[in-house]
């Protein structure tokens, strides 16, 4: 099982949390906190896998985590999950998200949490794998994301030209965006199949 | 209408979205929390407003801020708003906030029931598939239980997107709802075998998770996954199913022989280091669980620790650290073969990165022996010093501790040596784990005799320096290690050189900022000092040390004896008389030392930690008799108060209790002396007093000798080195002494036989330093073996804990509901699966040949059913249950043997490899065929005679008459089908049976009778049309109409068209393009017998008054010979109920609208009604969609809401069968016709 997913960026915001067992809000802030120092001062080149037991349930759960460039995916997992298998599935997550924005970065992340919410569902329910294919993945996403459109239809069509404009006027966006919109490299991994 | 809309999305789109949200709370980093709180508020704003689309917008913003620690509970009502909205996209942001938020202590989840059904049976996957993610999240018990029988229908649904996430959420289920797991297993192991990868990797996982907790019950499913495993090529399931392999293979040694070769195949052949990996964990589970070692397996172990020394090598630090995570599982039961592997592992421990030193470090645990503990613990102590986290210190530390005691201190030649490493642990700052250091001292020092007066030294010279450990604040835990100090320098103070000094430093009154616990020690270990102080000055008259020794407990122990610590002052002062008392006597010139020394006599011995548990209960006790006779009820109760007889009883029995002469009681103790004495494991007082006076038995400790080579009061300087250099002297020596020794012998046995002595030196040749006798831990006697591990009775787990083999009984199977549109699967499908359980049941027979045959028979069976039959299945159907305890009960007499045997018998087949007696063959296969005729004959009754040939004249002949009975059953049914069909449908609407529930009648114990909104909208001879009509959430022109088409003719029913004349009013809508008379083709066809539901919308202007639509069916009957045209005409009715939407109102908004004045009353009153109150409102919900606000006693008050937003209120009072009810509403003729309707529906009751 997968108890919780995160993602944060090298600073420690929150960018993404998904817990699958219930926690309070603080708590929920207080994990995500721990978690970033403990594997914020990792070097590179070292290995993947953490014993974060304490944070989580019991000693039984291992945090498994790949830095790209500003980000880290977290997942925090039971002995049932296979370590190398979850190191993929990250890599099957990035390179998702890569292909449904288009070269993500942490931007990305920032204003579509939803989005990026979404896509996770199609992967993984309620602490279980659910799809590794990318392409399933990306096509059951894609499909829904046309249902959505089709709704808004006539009614969506000036709140979008809005967004559009709200987003053209701003030439201060860089600005506000300090942490570099760098994407996301997904690196060629070899492949898990 | 299309400018309205867009009219509100302008409105709309100044709204701030999730992304001017977050662009917001970007631009004022510096008061973050200030804007928060004002987009807060908008959003609460926000949520007021009616906009579906607002909300929405709202509860995507809160999602975020969730996220970022904001608690969001309060608007959990909203997100059931918004999950409840029609448009996919709503839909989705109301789930997502409800999966991030919602839990079990949610009280609004419960809201959530129908609108959760609703969407599962949704036409649209999606809307389907979001729900069981959400429901994923945030599922309960009372959710699992009611909603489980509707995801298991799922998990047979065509499209491969649900089944997969219906199979998936089956675990989540089946945690909350235990009783679950029995009737949906079938189902859940059918799609094991799903042709859609996805699925069955779904239910891998689910299996392996459930496996994984209670592996015995999946015993049986071993070769399904056996059979999966050799042919599935995706890797996530092979490493889910080889993972589950070896959970399972600790339960059953043969499975694991017959894997081996299987993932042997795999580990040579597969690229994926992942599935390599758990191959090769798999492999060791085996080998585990094959103690045995027999010798082909050798090779196993030999390719198993290769392939994990060429990952511990690879440059991934990922493959390192498993590679030595796997290793360390081997080491358990094949230490030699990784010992081989020493130099990799310490190599490890130098690397940079934490978790992989800490996995080397377990690693060690198993690699150490008498020869390299000194050098694997000076390493480790080097690395002590280097670390830089007190966590991997700590964990440093108690990895030492573990290396050092494990099995009984085995390894440990030299225990000076081991003391000072323990006191060289003591100068870690800041560790945690000072009563670990503690209690190995403890346990050193009364385990080992002969190490006690270095231990005294060595400790005597830690509570000299105790400022040094002390020296941050208390919450320093190294401090426990004086704990321990005081304790032994106390204990065995005959070691001491200098008591006096000791007694001081033990005394100074710094010791009074020590933890409680420790000061306590130390006054009573201050008193043991003195007696010894004083039996060293035994004898000298007029002894000016032993008057001093006194003079100072009297000065230093008042500061314990104010100490806040209940213990330490109780002690202090205990002490502190008994010192007055002496000096008293000592003035006296009374010799005082004898006594004293005699309060602490006596040696404790070590008590295993589990031996209190294990005392045996001796023959004869009966824990359970009463020791005096029970108490009389009637005697307590009637006779005397309870407080007099209590009072009286004990005096009496002391009283006799005393009478025990005093000679009896000498006898007695005599007696239990003589036991003691001869018993070994009990205390005796005797030696010990004796080892007062004795010199103590332990000579042979060199304590000077130490001194002179190991100064021990340099501090800075560890010791432990020197010891290691010691050793390494020792030994040579030692061994330069065998050499001898041995060429002595060579001498005396010249020629005779060449001995290796060259060789390395074996573990049996390095003798300890000393002949030290380890104390074991005293356990009592006839102690029971058994290792009866507690497990936790929390885990959840547990409840899973269920036999699967056993055949499900019928008060098990799931809480169907029963009014439910058949149509929603096809026929044939929901009986397949409903026939599952009995298939697993039938499994009599012992080989899948016979299996095989079965399934064909049936196959056949169903073809031809399929033909002819189709009435026949919808029949089937419907006597679905009875049929199944039918068939149960036949089975259980006519096959005695169980199903679970059977099963078990089938895995062990499958286990042997041998080939099948043919004899056996033939024994069982009458009974798999009367098995395949219990099958026919439940589930075909009407089947061919000639189709079960090769059976038993009396099992066709039973058959046949039960086909009979079911005729003639048949025709009642049919009557009673009609009946059931009219409360089918409860479910579609809003209000369901439940949703009274929810409002508030729960307690009433009254069960409701059904209730049902379907109306009759035409009938003739064709088909019968139902209909209910509902308002429209989102739109507030638009209602929708169900209508539910019944075939009731033999015949086939197609092209159905649908039309309505429109009136000004109110319209059909139609797909644009169409012309405004066209009519609306029903997306379905109705084959005899079955009935299905469409929708259709209209639009309406007004909704304030009720009116009618005059409409046609026309549909073409297509029968065996011909096929008509056929035409129905009907009259819809549009109540002004049906424009009214249950919505739920906050008692407070309630006051306020009642308040506002803008409503207009009016009011009924119904005579003669005769039900109870909560019935009552209940039908006013159900069938006019109000949801009840408040209730007090008989007198509620309700609200609704048109889909034009007219609020509806009323108050609704009753006394003696008078019903009467004030209403108020914006729109008096809305209020009226509605009050109508109300009174009209409870005028047909």
């Amino acid at each position: 099982m997968i108890k919780a997913i995160l993602i944060f960026n090298n600073h420690g915001k929150p960018r993404l949390s998904k817990f699958y067992e219930h926690y309070t809000e603080d708590t929920e802030q207080q994990i995500i906190r721990e978690t970033f120092h403990l594997v914020s001062k990792r070097d590179e080149n070292i290995c993947n896998f953490l014993e974060g037991g304490l944070l989580i349930g019991g000693s039984d759960n291992k945090l498994i985590y790949r830095h790209y460039a500003t980000l880290y995916f977290v997942f925090c997992v039971d002995s049932s999950e296979s370590e190398l298998g979850i190191l993929d599935l990250i890599q099957v997550f990035v390179e998702t998200l890569d292909k449904c924005f288009e070269n993500v970065c942490e931007l990305d992340l920032i204003f579509h949490v939803d989005k990026v919410h979404n896509i996770l569902a199609e992967m993984v329910m309620g602490g279980m794998v659910l799809e590794t294919n990318m392409s399933e993945i990306i096509t059951q996403v894609e499909a829904q994301g046309k249902m959505e459109k089709s709704e808004a239809g006539i009614a969506g069509a000036p709140a979008r030209a809005v967004s559009a404009v709200k987003n053209m006027n701003l030439p201060e966006m860089p600005k506000n965006i300090n942490i570099g919109d760098i994407s996301i490299k997904v690196p060629n991994l070899p492949s898990f199949k | 209408m299309a400018l309205k809309i867009v009219k509100g999305s302008i409105d709309r789109m100044f709204d701030k979205n999730l992304q001017d949200l977050v662009r917001g709370i970007r631009n004022h980093k510096d008061d973050e929390a200030k804007y928060i709180s004002t987009c807060i508020d908008e959003i609460k704003q926000e949520l007021k407003q009616d906009n579906i689309a607002v909300k929405a917008n709202a509860v995507c913003k809160l999602t975020y801020l969730q996220m970022l620690g904001y608690d969001v509970s309060w608007a959990a009502f909203n997100i059931v708003e918004v999950m409840s909205s029609s448009k996919f996209t709503y839909k989705r942001i109301g789930y997502l906030a409800a999966s991030q938020c919602f839990h079990e202590g949610t009280d609004v989840i419960m809201l959530t029931t129908n609108q959760i059904r609703k969407d599962l049976s949704s036409p649209n996957q999606y809307d389907t598939g979001v729900a069981l993610t959400g429901l994923s999240c945030f599922v309960t018990p009372d959710l699992a239980r009611d909603l489980a029988n509707d995801i298991m229908t799922l998990m047979s649904h065509t499209k491969p997107y649900i089944r997969k996430k219906a199979v998936l959420i089956m675990y989540k289920v089946f945690l909350k709802y235990p009783e679950s797991l029995r009737p949906a297993f079938p189902r859940l192991k059918e799609k094991l075998e799903d042709p859609d990868p996805g699925v069955q990797s779904a239910a891998v996982n689910v299996i392996c998770e459930l496996a994984r907790r209670n592996p015995k019950n999946y015993l049986s499913l071993a070769p399904l996954f056996f059979k999966l495993m050799t042919s599935s090529t995706n890797n996530w399931v092979l490493i889910k199913i080889i993972k589950l392999f070896g959970a399972l293979t600790p339960l059953e040694p043969r499975l694991g022989k017959k894997l081996i070769e299987p993932l042997t195949n795999l580990i040579h052949s597969t690229s994926a280091m992942s599935l390599l990996y758990e191959c090769v964990n798999t492999v060791i589970a085996v080998l585990i669980s094959l103690s045995s070692g027999m010798p082909n397996h050798s090779a196993s172990i030999q390719l198993c620790v290769q392939k994990l020394r060429i990952l511990i090598e690879d440059s991934d630090q990922n493959l390192k650290y498993l590679g030595l995570l796997a290793m360390s599982k081997i080491l358990k039961t094949h230490p030699k073969s990784v010992q081989s592997h020493k130099d990799l592992i310490l190599q490890c421990l130098d690397d940079k990165d934490e978790s992989i030193r800490l996995r080397a470090l377990d690693l060690l645990y198993g690699m150490v022996s008498k020869k390299n503990l000194m050098e694997i613990v000076k390493k480790l102590m080097l690395h002590v010093d280097k670390a830089e986290g007190t966590t991997y210190r700590d964990e440093l530390l108690t990895k030492i501790i573990d290396i050092c005691s494990q099995s009984n201190f085995q390894y440990i030649t030299n225990f000076e040596w081991y003391i000072s490493i323990l006191v060289e642990l003591t100068r870690l700052e800041g560790t945690r784990h000072g009563h670990l250091i503690a209690s190995q001292m403890l346990d050193v020092a009364i385990r080992v005799k002969a190490i006690r007066g270095f231990a005294v030294a060595q400790m005597a010279t830690l509570l000299d320096n105790a400022h040094l450990l002390t020296g941050n604040t208390q919450r320093n835990g190294i401090c426990e290690v004086l704990y321990a100090a005081a304790w032994i320098c106390g204990e065995f103070s005959e070691h001491l050189e200098d008591p006096m000094q000791t007694l001081e430093a033990m005394l100074r009154p710094k010791v009074a900022t020590l933890p409680g616990h420790i000061q306590a020690v130390y006054v009573q270990n201050a008193a043991k000092l003195f007696a010894t102080v004083l039996r060293k000055h035994d004898g000298e008259t007029e002894s000016q040390a032993a008057q001093e020794t006194s003079q100072l407990l009297i000065d230093r122990l008042p500061l314990f004896v104010q100490s806040a610590n209940l213990e330490v002052q109780e002690r202090a002062s205990c002490i502190l008389q008994l010192v007055k008392y002496i000096q008293k006597l000592q003035q006296k010139n009374v010799e005082v030392a004898e006594e004293v020394t005699a309060l602490f006599a006596g040696e404790l011995n070590p008590v295993a930690p589990k031996a209190q548990k294990k005392v045996p209960i001796p023959e004869g006790l009966d824990l359970d008799a009463w020791i005096n006779e029970p108490p009389s009820e009637s005697e307590s109760e009637d006779e005397k108060p309870k407080a007099v007889f209590a009072k009286e009883e004990p005096k009496h029995s002391r009283s006799r209790h005393t009478e025990v002469d005093e000679k009896e009681l000498a006898r007695r103790r005599e007696v239990r002396k003589q036991e003691q004495a001869n018993n070994p494991f009990y205390i005796k007082a005797s030696p010990s007093s004796q080892k007062v006076y004795d010199a103590p038995g332990v000579e042979h400790i060199p304590v000077v000798q130490i001194d002179l080579s190991v100064p021990l009061k340099v501090p800075g300087m560890p010791m432990s080195d020197q010891y290691l250099k010691l050793e390494v002297e020792r030994r040579q020596k030692e061994k330069a002494e065998r050499k001898k020794k041995e060429k002595k012998k060579k001498r005396e046995k010249r020629g005779k036989e060449r001995k290796a002595d060259s060789g390395p030196e074996s573990e049996e040749d390095i003798t300890p330093a000393h002949q030290v006798d380890i104390v074991t831990e005293e356990m009592p006697e006839n102690a029971l073996p058994s290792d009866d591990d507690d497990k936790d009775p929390n885990d959840p787990h547990k409840a899973l804990d269920i036999d699967l083999d056993k055949p499900l009984a019928d008060s098990e199977k799931l809480p169907v509901r029963t009014h439910r549109p058949e149509a929603l699967k096809s026929p044939a499908e929901d009986r397949d699966s409903e026939s599952v359980p009995q298939e697993t049941k039938k499994k009599s027979g012992k080989e899948k040949k016979k299996d095989k045959e079965k399934d064909r028979k049936r196959s056949k069976e169903e073809k031809k059913k399929k033909k002819k039959h189709k009435e026949v299945e919808e029949e089937l159907l419907e006597s679905q249950p009875e049929e199944a305890v039918q068939s149960e009960e036949t089975k259980e007499a006519a096959a005695p043997p169980t199903s679970t045997s059977a099963e078990a018998s089938d895995l062990d087949f499958w286990l042997s490899s041998a080939p099948v007696p043919p004899a056996a063959q033939e024994v069982t296969a009458p009974s798999s065929a009367a098995a395949a005729v219990d099958t026919s004959s439940a589930a075909a009754p009407e089947s061919e005679p000639d189709e079960p040939k090769d059976t038993e004249p009396e099992d066709t002949k039973s058959s046949k008459h039960k086909k009979k009975k079911q005729k003639k059953e048949k025709e009642e049914k049919e009557k009673k089908k009609k009946k059931r069909h009219h409360h089918h449908h409860q479910h579609h609407s809003d209000a369901g049976g439940e949703d009274s529930v929810q409002n508030g009648t729960v307690e009433e114990e009254e069960p409701l009778p059904p209730m049902s909104n379907y109306s009759l909208l035409a009938e003739n001879s064709y088909i019968k049309m139902v209909y209910d009509i509902q308002g429209n959430h989102q739109d507030e022109s638009k209602v929708v109409v169900s209508v539910i088409f019944e075939n009731k003719s033999d015949s086939f029913l197609k092209s159905m068209e649908f039309n309505v004349l429109d009136s000004l009013n109110s319209k059909l809508q139609r797909p644009e393009g169409a012309g405004a008379h066209d009519s609306l083709t029903v997306p379905f066809q109705l084959p005899p017998g079955v009935s299905n539901e469409a929708r259709f919308v209209f639009s309406v202007q007004s909704i304030i008054m009720p009116q009618k639509l005059k409409g046609t069916l026309t549909f073409i009957v297509k029968s065996d010979e011909s096929s008509t045209h056929e035409k129905l005409d009907f009259k819809l009715h549009f109540t002004c109920t049906s424009y009214l939407i249950t919505t739920p109102c906050y008692s407070d908004a309630y006051a306020k609208l009642l308040e506002s004045g803008d409503l207009k009353g009016s009011s009924l009153r119904l005579e003669g009604i005769n039900m109870p109150f909560h019935h009552l409102l209940a039908r006013i919900c159900f069938h006019h969609h109000f949801s009840v606000v408040e209730r007090i006693d008989s007198c509620a008050s309700m609200y609704s809401r048109s889909i034009q937003g007219h609020h509806v209120c009323l108050l609704v009072k009753t006394s003696d069968q008078t019903v009467s009810i004030d209403a108020k509403c914006d729109e008096p003729s809305l209020l009226g016709n509605v009050l109508d309707e109300i009174k009209q529906t409870f005028s047909k009751c």
